[in-house]
């Protein structure tokens, strides 16, 4: 009843190309973002900011950048975390040892690193192709966490690997409190967003979808391979990069090596499936889902008032989050966005059954 | 049928020899393809039929063998070379991409003609928008042409094995392809459908001049709207002329009837 | 020369063990397509079961024979194996029978976090001991020829032979017998298999029975060597080049995955890592398999990959 599409006739191809084509779309998106970005950050409590809503920023954007590679293109990457370490150490290091660099130059220049490592360990997919692809992944994973953690000159010289980065501030603008940190990344989050929307809707994201699906047809119909692998894993790197760069800056301020190792690529990873691959929608989900689920799991004691040994409250979490995550593969392997799909069809009929 | 107007060899496949491991798909194989002709290869199943245009795309290399198209001479051919030296192709066996849409897979023949590069699709302002609608326009008179408008927003993956046809030659066809590789295009369809997927290729040859080459089971279909036949059995050539000829020709009844050999 | 040959030898050992661990992954794979990510986490939760119920039997019934109670410990965990193949095929398996295989590999990972947090659940998580008999004392060879010969461990040798056994149990299996070829149908296509009438459900149990066999010889051993506890999880990702280098589908590509890594790993480690700062074992194995993939994208002894169009 609310959810009709009756009367909406696109006059155009540049209307049916809309991102959001429906008008209760438009105004959905438009009231969503009005909340974001102007009562949240009045409203919302400083614990909820630091501890919720920056993690999922960031995270979503490393998952949107991980859904190109792996959701459009169809390559399998276990090794985000690398990507995420190499854009915060070397933001890091642009913004330390060269005086006066402006805060976002660093945080794009830790991505643009972030793409040659990305397009570096991205030449094996030309010849490597699925689960072989994915154990090769794990090559720049633990190597990159080995470089960082004993190659003392990417780290400025730090000897453990250690950084700290304070005093964060945009055009004269300070940004330490929860609420500008969190408005600092939500533009970050909405800009690349809506920039990845475009790249996968674009020619080059039927490129990607095209080698996903079947890359000998692919072939015949002129696409070349090796550009559509290696901007497919430059493009994600640089957005997994700038993500990492951000994760250090804002959300952490001081981080070493381990804060990008492989369980971090196993969430992200996991935030793509469940959020539902080739869906840039899908990777906020997913990373909702991932973020205030341990919350969820590790207050949940005390919401019931059973107190239990934190060990074993560990070990609980750890059987819930993996019992979870196979569940939700089960019910629906495609994720949290076909059954938003699925949702809004049933919307699309509200109040007749069908 | 119309009158063609048939001009010189545009496609020469010269002495191609290719084989897996010990089997030996095609021997020393050699025709042409003339302009705006329609030409038709037909064989026995497992006769080298595909794998011949597998090797006029660059899917397959062969060991021995030249091709010339328009009077440049491959020994092997290059997929995105021959792409946009004009030739596209449909698939035995579909070949789609199943996570698009049917808009989406035809526009992806587009790709080719798309210029705009990775930093302007991005922002996707001006020249990348423009370019987007104007292939956009396109793909919709193939949609127009193929009468498939209903479908356009269906995941190709769910339509029915006719459509899905249609939608690999509507792939092809955005390609604006100068020769056209048709791989069995009537492959599972029934009388209505065959006469649906026969006015397509007719038209397209009539209309655009453009080259077909059909690999197909169907006789009549064969007999009917073909220039020339080329047949095909265990790799060999076995009769190349105009349907009449290969008709009558005695090796090509004993390699469809079977004879003892 | 003698210190390389130790060192050599002592690779190959290790290898040897990280072998088992890959035999299990291989198992898997080759019968149900199915990348195991959870191995690691079945050799654990199987040393567990059987480090503490050769704890527990003895302590309910008063057995006094260590051999009877290490065997009586052997089959319960055995048991337990069982029980969680059967588990992980009706819930997990059962219902994600023609997903892509991200989905799969996935649902293993999520396997890996549950089982990683019920065995230490169900177990306790100290550090257990397994004691069966091997012998923990250094065997010197050739202590004519190198001086103060060669060391070698006799716990290792025995391991490799046990491994090496299994190894030629498994090939044979697959191989030369029924069931065997009804797993090796499965794993190409499970409609196929299918569609002329093998038993899908069962197949699956079977071979995951089997993978939880290895990994209880696995985790037996290693558990003996190390002690069993936490890390042992981790083995797994030790095991994953090994896996690869062999090819997924080749249970002789395993060992001699194994072989080659675990003695690359043991040298490298000694004589490339002082160079740059130590701590490549990390990496060592993988970039190696990278290498070897950009040659042979489908390890060294894995089926080619064909597209056909």
């Amino acid at each position: 009843m609310l959810y009709r599409e009756n009367g909406q006739f696109k006059t155009s191809y540049r209307a049916d190309q809309q991102i959001f084509p429906i008008l209760q779309d438009r105004i959905a998106i438009a009231l969503v973002l009005v909340l974001a970005f102007v009562v949240v950050p009045f409203v919302a409590s400083e614990y909820l900011m630091r501890a919720i809503l920056i993690p999922f920023l960031i995270l979503s954007l490393a998952a949107i950048g991980l859904n190109i590679l792996v959701g459009y293109c169809g390559q399998i990457s276990l090794g985000t975390g690398a990507f995420m370490a190499v854009g915060a150490y070397a933001a890091y290091n642009f913004q330390v040892r060269i005086d006066g660099m402006p805060l976002i130059a660093s945080l794009l220049l830790g991505g643009v690193c972030a793409t040659v490592v990305g397009v570096v360990f991205g030449i094996p997919s030309l010849r490597i192709k699925g689960l072989y692809l994915a154990v090769a992944t794990l090559a720049a994973q633990f190597f990159v966490d080995w470089a960082f953690l004993r190659i003392s000159w990417l780290t400025n010289d730090s000897s453990s690997g250690s950084v700290s980065a304070a005093g964060l501030q945009v055009l004269g603008l300070q940004i330490q409190s929860p609420a500008s940190k969190y408005l600092f990344c939500l533009v970050f989050v909405t800009v690349f967003a809506l920039l990845a929307k475009n790249l996968v809707r674009g020619a080059i994201g039927r490129e990607w979808m095209a080698m996903r699906d079947m890359d000998v047809a692919a072939a015949v119909i002129g696409i070349r391979p090796v550009y559509a692998k290696l901007t497919a894993f430059a493009v994600s790197s640089f957005i997994v990069g700038v993500a990492g760069a951000l994760w250090g800056f804002v959300h952490l301020s001081t981080w070493e090596p381990a804060a990008f190792n492989l369980n971090r690529s196993f969430d992200l990873l996991f935030m793509v499936i469940i959020g539902g691959l080739g869906s840039i929608m899908g990777s906020f989900f997913g990373a909702a889902f991932i973020v205030v689920l341990p919350i969820v799991l590790d207050n949940m004691p005390y919401w019931f008032g059973i107190p239990i040994d934190t060990a074993l409250a560990a070990h609980l979490t750890s059987m819930i989050f993996g019992a979870l995550i196979v569940f939700f593969l089960v019910v629906e392997p495609h994720g949290l966005a076909r059954l938003w799909s699925i949702g809004k069809e049933k919307l699309r009929l509200w109040p007749f059954p069908h | 049928m119309s009158e063609r107007n048939i001009g010189e060899v545009i496609l020469d496949v010269r002495n191609i020899s290719l084989s897996f491991g010990g089997v030996n798909a095609l021997t020393d194989i050699s025709f042409n393809v003339r302009e705006h002709e329609v030409r038709a290869i037909i064989g026995p199943n497992g006769a080298g039929k595909s794998s011949m245009l597998n090797c006029i795309n660059g899917v397959y290399t062969p060991q021995q063998g030249s091709i010339t198209f328009r009077g440049r001479t491959f020994s092997h051919m290059n997929s995105r070379q021959v792409a946009e030296m004009g030739v596209a192709r449909t698939f035995q066996n579909l070949a789609l991409f199943k996570g698009m849409n049917v808009i989406d897979n035809i526009m992806s023949g587009r790709n080719l003609k798309m210029k705009c590069n990775l930093f302007q699709q991005a922002l996707r302002l001006g020249a990348a928008q423009r370019e987007e609608e104007a292939h956009r326009a396109f793909v919709e008179q193939i949609i127009d042409f193929l009468e498939i408008q209903a479908y356009r927003k269906t995941p190709v993956g769910r339509l029915p094995y006719g459509l899905q046809k249609r939608v690999d030659l509507g792939r092809a066809l955005a390609m604006e392809p100068q020769v056209l590789l048709l791989d069995e295009p009537m492959a599972g369809m029934n009388v209505e459908e065959k006469q649906d997927m026969c006015r397509f290729v007719l038209d397209v040859n009539d209309e655009f001049g453009t080259t077909i080459v059909l690999i197909e089971h169907d006789m009549g279909v064969v007999m009917d709207i073909s220039d020339r036949v080329v047949v095909l059995d265990y790799g060999k050539k076995i009769g190349d002329g105009s349907p009449d000829e290969v008709r009558g020709n005695p090796e090509v009844i004993a390699a469809y009837l079977g004879t003892t050999h | 020369m003698g210190f390389f040959l130790e060192t050599l030898i002592g690779g190959l050992m290790s290898g040897m063990l990280y072998s088992l661990v890959a035999l299990g992954f291989v198992l898997i794979f080759k019968a149900s397509g199915v990348f195991n990510f959870a191995q690691g986490a079945m050799v654990l939760f199987a040393a567990l079961a059987m480090a503490r119920f050769a704890e527990w039997l003895p302590a309910l019934t008063g057995l006094d024979n260590k051999v009877l109670a290490n065997v009586l410990a052997f089959a319960g965990a055995m048991v337990v194996m069982v029980l969680l193949a059967w588990v992980i095929e009706r819930l997990v398996l059962g219902k994600l029978v023609n997903q892509e295989a991200v989905t799969l590999l996935m649902a293993t990972l999520g396997i890996t976090y549950f089982l990683d947090g019920f065995g230490q659940t169900l177990f306790g998580n100290d550090i257990y001991k397994i004691d069966i008999g091997m012998p923990k004392d250094p065997m010197f060879l050739f202590e004519n020829i190198f001086q103060g010969g060669i060391l070698v461990s006799k716990e290792d040798l025995y391991a490799a032979a046990i491994a090496a056994a299994l190894v030629t149990a498994l090939s044979v299996f697959f191989q030369y017998t029924t069931t065997g070829r009804a797993l090796r149908a499965v794993a190409d296509d499970h409609q196929a298999a299918q569609s002329i009438g093998i038993p899908l459900s069962r197949v699956w149990v079977i071979v995951w029975s089997v993978a939880g066999f290895v990994a209880l010889v696995a985790g037996m051993i290693w558990g003996s060597k190390l002690g069993v506890q936490f890390s042992l999880s981790v083995l797994a990702l030790k095991a994953l080049p090994v896996v690869i280098l062999g090819g997924l589908t080749s249970v002789p590509g395993a060992i001699i995955g194994g072989l080659i890594l675990g003695m690359g790993e043991k040298l490298s480690e000694v004589f490339i890592g002082p160079m740059v700062g130590g701590g490549i074992e990390i990496w060592f194995g993988y970039v190696v398999v990278l290498l070897v993939l950009l040659v042979r994208p489908q390890g060294l002894f894995g089926e080619k990959i064909i597209d056909r169009v």
